[in-house]
């Protein structure tokens, strides 16, 4: 037994998902913990759900082994490895952020950091899918426990809408998603992406497999909440609980724009120009509608939802390029717009009054002579996520566009930055209503941990700058594993 | 010629007081005073810092000088500063005024005077690092970062419509830089290298655009500066902003933010793209003529004094994207000299209002008349700045506009018409305007108990008084230091329009 094991073990490289075992195997221990000592638990099994995620970052950091695991199912390579950090990093910030809400909304469920570990155990497998099964699975891992977290509070109306909102057109995703991983399988009789590719590489490339990627991009589109299907983000978003938006916002975006990059770069390599048109059509329409349906919003998660659509627009600009400097990018803005969003959301779950959150830009007023270090905080996350120089929002829009005019995309890139003129209207606008306008009622002080995050986020923006050269030597190591 | 990174302390001096400024827990009358003194300091020490720059600054070579570089992204951008004749007096000029600004807010700023101090110095820092800048990408995120302070400067403490003028001011430059950034990356991909040394170096054949290529860069280009500068048509976000800015604020803007257009223009769009350059003069000179005839009637027909000096602006930058495209040393000279001329001149207009303003909190033309009886120093200085303004023989406003109009006139007669007419234009708007304002008899009862300038007040004109008489009467000192640097623009220009005619003409042989 110990020898089969041994052996198991060394031919399947199972060393490569020790971050992945680690993860199930913390959240099966918390799972019992949690069902036998019932909600007293919430916070031990928080604090508990918080260390699996860290050991899991730092035994993932500690893997310097790369290659593929289970038959060529699963792969770590440098790319899969950066984005796993950064989903371990959105996961627990989103942990982190959710403790003092939670028990003062009165959603004390042990579940809900579990379900964050499943969630996260399903988007590193989406990241290190090296094949259409596992993609699959690891993206229906990701999306059975999101749609419970979208409902997590069982009590509000807009949160069981939302979850089921977020149920119904996803299970409709994951349909189309799995219908056209159906059709290049039988296209090409392979799932695994290597094979999928090669069987395409040299043969004229037949319509059937065309159907299929635009069905299984279709599907990966949803989830990256792209225009046109991005129908369910604003609602979702809205009728969460804050913590669980920030979650949404953040780590799960990562996951599915890292397997939208390898099912694109690595599988459908041979037919990059049809996958361009289709990344770049989306591009154009999610830049395009996130800037001009979030001048329209009064709820300030509505307009952070139509700003990710936005913000999905412009990496996917760095996608269509289809090169490396592309590929780059996209890396770069995930982990950008990651710690902006993550930033902006701690002031948003921190928009409390004493008879409850509030969620209307218009409560912001004049938050700069209340509270001058959150302003100031958001201020600069508005900033970024305008792009402006020198914050990182900058930066992240820079590498994208940069890949597009190298592979001559002038139109995708000259719409780009005039939907970034756009967009930035609106940012400008929650600026404008925390400094210009008169106070509205006091915040009450923000916990701590918001506070933290806030002024990580806001310091990393601000300083991005001076380590921008480091990070970018980073990233171009992860982009280099596809070419 | 020393080791000190003198350039990376100018620019960044003034975010270290900043900082220091931070520092300063705001809760009494004596930080609030603190604070002042912190960002006054920081000025002062700034702008003696960089005269050490002309003092030592080398007249007869064309290169860059005070050069530091280092490693930052890779190929994409690297920090590389240095300075040359063109780029070293806007320095000067950028380090020089601002203790004039913040002397100017000592008194009128009531409303959080430690985020607006904050805001002016990390101005100054961005302000001065466009002028420095040796990296297209540095000089990029330099110009552009001047947009948030500047955004928060109108915004905050700005007059009754602020909220629309800074949205306006911050979309309408945005709109226009946002395109640059684009020919930027095409600029890098073309030829491997967005540092400006090298892309100026008329003999690295890689740094060659090809004549294709140029007409949509230096267009991309243009829309920045065009709209920076602010050229006609896309000049309307300028008479908003610098009516609702603080008095401060609309110095800054009229005296340093409008000079980057000019550079941009004189740094990149002639040297990087000559041949669209060459295509293009005659579209320049025509919205310029347009600009100094038509923006001079519209300056007539205001009735708030800052409105009016902002159209002022608008006609007398005309004369400068007009003096850049002539590509003569006349046209240059005079240009970057009336650059200068008008970051003095109206910024002194500015700070005048400002002087009547914190006093009646109007800027109704309407609401002044007969100041000469009770304000005898000012209607003296304002006359002064109103006769630079005009370009009076023996200020330093007439000695650019001349240049310039004899420079047009080697080109084009026609267009030197129309911009000559608009001298006269501007003595009509100008002097309408003193007299308005400052004869007449004193029969507004508001104005009766009206005082004179206080010893801050002097202090924070008369020696823009003394600079703009001396500019105009020895205006050497700038011709020197310009010099070598506009010759050579001059020369590589011309080489570069030369190549260009043999490769067309080699071209039809074949």
């Amino acid at each position: 037994m110990q020898e089969t094991l041994q052996a198991f073990s060394e031919t399947q490289n199972i060393g490569l998902l020790g971050a992945e075992l680690w993860l199930a195997l913390g959240v099966l221990v918390l799972l019992m913990v949690g069902v036998f000592s019932g909600e007293r638990s919430h916070s031990q099994v928080t604090g508990l759900s918080l260390a699996v995620i860290v050991a899991a970052g730092i035994g993932l950091f500690l893997t310097v082994e790369r290659g593929t695991a289970m038959n060529g199912s699963f792969i770590l390579d440098n790319f899969a490895w950066f984005m796993k950090i950064l989903t371990l990093v959105g996961s627990g910030l989103a942990i982190i952020m959710s403790v003092n809400y939670m028990k003062r909304e009165g959603v004390i469920n042990f579940e809900y950091p579990i379900l964050v570990l499943t969630a996260t155990l399903g988007m590193m497998l989406m990241i290190s899918a090296n094949d259409l099964i596992t993609l699959y699975l690891g993206l229906e891992l990701q999306s059975l426990s999101l749609y419970v977290l979208a409902a997590i509070n069982r009590d509000s109306v807009r949160s069981t809408e939302a979850g089921l909102k977020y149920f119904v057109l996803g299970a409709l995703s994951s349909g189309m998603l799995l219908y056209g991983a159906s059709l290049i399988y039988g296209f090409t009789g392979h799932t695994d992406f290597t094979g999928i590719a090669d069987a395409m590489a040299g043969n004229e490339r037949s319509l059937g497999l065309i159907f299929g990627l635009v069905f299984l991009m279709a599907g990966i589109a949803f989830k990256i909440s792209a225009v046109p299907f991005h129908m369910w983000t604003p609602d979702v978003y809205e009728g969460s609980p804050s913590p669980v938006t920030a979650f949404f916002a953040a780590a799960p975006k990562i996951a599915a724009m890292s397997m939208l990059i390898r099912v694109v770069i690595q599988a459908f390599e041979p037919v990059t120009s049809d996958w361009q048109q289709i990344i770049s059509f989306i591009a154009i329409a999610s830049m395009a509608l996130g800037a001009f349906a979030a001048i329209g919003q009064t709820n300030i998660k509505r307009l952070m939802a139509y700003s990710s659509i936005g913000h999905m627009g412009y990496a996917l600009v760095g996608l269509a390029a289809g090169t490396q400097s592309g590929v780059h990018g996209v890396i770069i803005y995930m982990l950008i717009y990651m710690v902006m969003t993550v930033g902006t959301f701690a002031c948003i779950i921190a928009m409390r009054r004493k008879d409850g959150t509030v969620e209307e830009i218009a409560d912001l007023a004049g938050l700069g002579s209340r509270n001058p270090m959150m302003a100031l905080m958001l201020t600069i996350l508005m900033f970024s996520l305008a792009g402006i120089p020198p914050l990182a929002g900058f930066f992240a829009k820079y590498f994208v566009f940069v890949a597009a005019i190298e592979a001559g995309l002038y139109a995708l890139a000259i719409i780009g930055v005039l939907a970034s003129v756009i967009g930035s209207f609106y940012y400008l606008r929650i600026i404008k209503t925390m400094w210009f306008d008169e106070p509205a009622d006091n915040f009450v002080p923000m916990d701590s941990e918001l506070k933290l995050v806030l002024m990580a986020s806001g310091i990393f923006v601000t300083f991005y700058v001076l380590i921008a050269g480091y990070v970018t030597d980073a990233t171009s190591v992860a982009a280099a594993s596809f070419f | 010629m020393t080791d000190w990174p003198i350039l990376t302390m100018i620019t960044f001096m003034p975010l270290v007081g900043a900082l220091m400024i931070m520092l300063i827990p705001t809760d009494n009358v004596v930080a609030e005073r603190n604070i002042k003194n912190v960002a006054l300091f920081t000025t002062i020490i700034t702008f003696i810092a960089s005269l050490y720059i002309w003092v030592n600054f080398d007249n007869t070579t064309a290169g860059f000088q005070f050069v530091e570089r280092y490693e930052w992204i890779g190929s994409f951008m690297s920090y590389h500063m240095g300075v040359d004749g063109i780029s070293m007096l806007f320095v000067i000029l950028s380090t020089f005024l601002m203790p004039f600004c913040i002397l100017a807010s000592w008194k009128s700023v009531k409303k959080d005077i430690k985020s607006y101090m904050i805001a002016f110095l990390v101005l100054e820092s961005f302000m001065i690092g466009v002028f420095c800048a040796l990296d297209i990408m540095l000089f990029y995120i330099f110009f552009e970062a001047g947009l948030i302070p500047m955004f928060l400067i109108i915004g905050i403490w700005g007059g009754a419509r602020r909220v629309y003028a800074s949205f306006k001011f911050f979309l309408y430059t945005l709109l226009g830089s946002v395109l640059m950034l684009l020919a930027i990356m095409a600029i890098y991909w073309q030829t491997n290298t967005t540092d400006i040394v090298l892309l100026l170096d008329p003999s690295r054949a890689e740094s060659v655009i090809p004549a294709s290529m140029q007409t949509w860069l230096w267009l991309a280009f243009f829309a920045s500066f065009a709209v920076k500068m602010p050229m006609w048509p896309v000049h309307t976000w300028l008479p908003d902003a610098h009516v609702e800015a603080p008095t401060a604020g609309s110095v800054v803007l009229a005296a340093i933010l409008l000079k980057m257009g000019g550079y941009g223009f004189l740094r990149f769009s002639i040297p990087m793209f000559p041949v669209a350059s060459d295509e293009l003069a005659m579209f320049v000179f025509v919205l310029s003529a347009i600009a100094i005839v038509y923006t001079s009637l519209v300056a007539l027909m205001q009735e708030d004094i800052k409105k009016l000096i902002a159209y002022s602006s608008v006609a007398h930058m005309g004369y400068v994207t007009m003096g850049i495209f002539t590509m003569n040393a006349n046209g240059i000279q005079g240009s970057l000299y009336q650059m200068l001329s008008h970051g003095l001149v109206s910024g002194a207009l500015f700070l005048c209002v400002g002087v009547v303003y914190d006093r009646m909190h109007t800027r109704e033309i309407a609401a002044y008349g007969g100041l000469v009886n009770r304000m005898p120093k000012y209607a003296v200085v304002f006359l002064i700045f109103t006769m630079a303004n005009v370009g009076l023989p023996g200020t330093s406003g007439f000695v650019g506009e001349f240049l310039v109009l004899l420079g047009i006139f080697q080109v084009n007669t026609w267009i030197a018409l129309f911009a000559t007419s608009g001298v006269i234009l501007s003595a009509a708007y100008a002097l309408w305007l003193y007299r308005r304002v400052v004869f007449g008899s004193l029969d507004k009862e508001s104005l009766k108990s009206i005082l004179d300038l206080d010893t801050r007040e002097k202090a924070i004109i008369y020696p823009l008084v003394v600079l703009v008489i001396f500019y105009g009467v020895y205006p050497m000192p700038v011709f020197e230091a310009t010099e070598v640097s506009v010759n050579n623009l001059i020369v590589n220009y011309q080489a570069a329009i030369e190549a260009a005619k043999e490769t067309a003409q080699a071209s039809l042989k074949q």
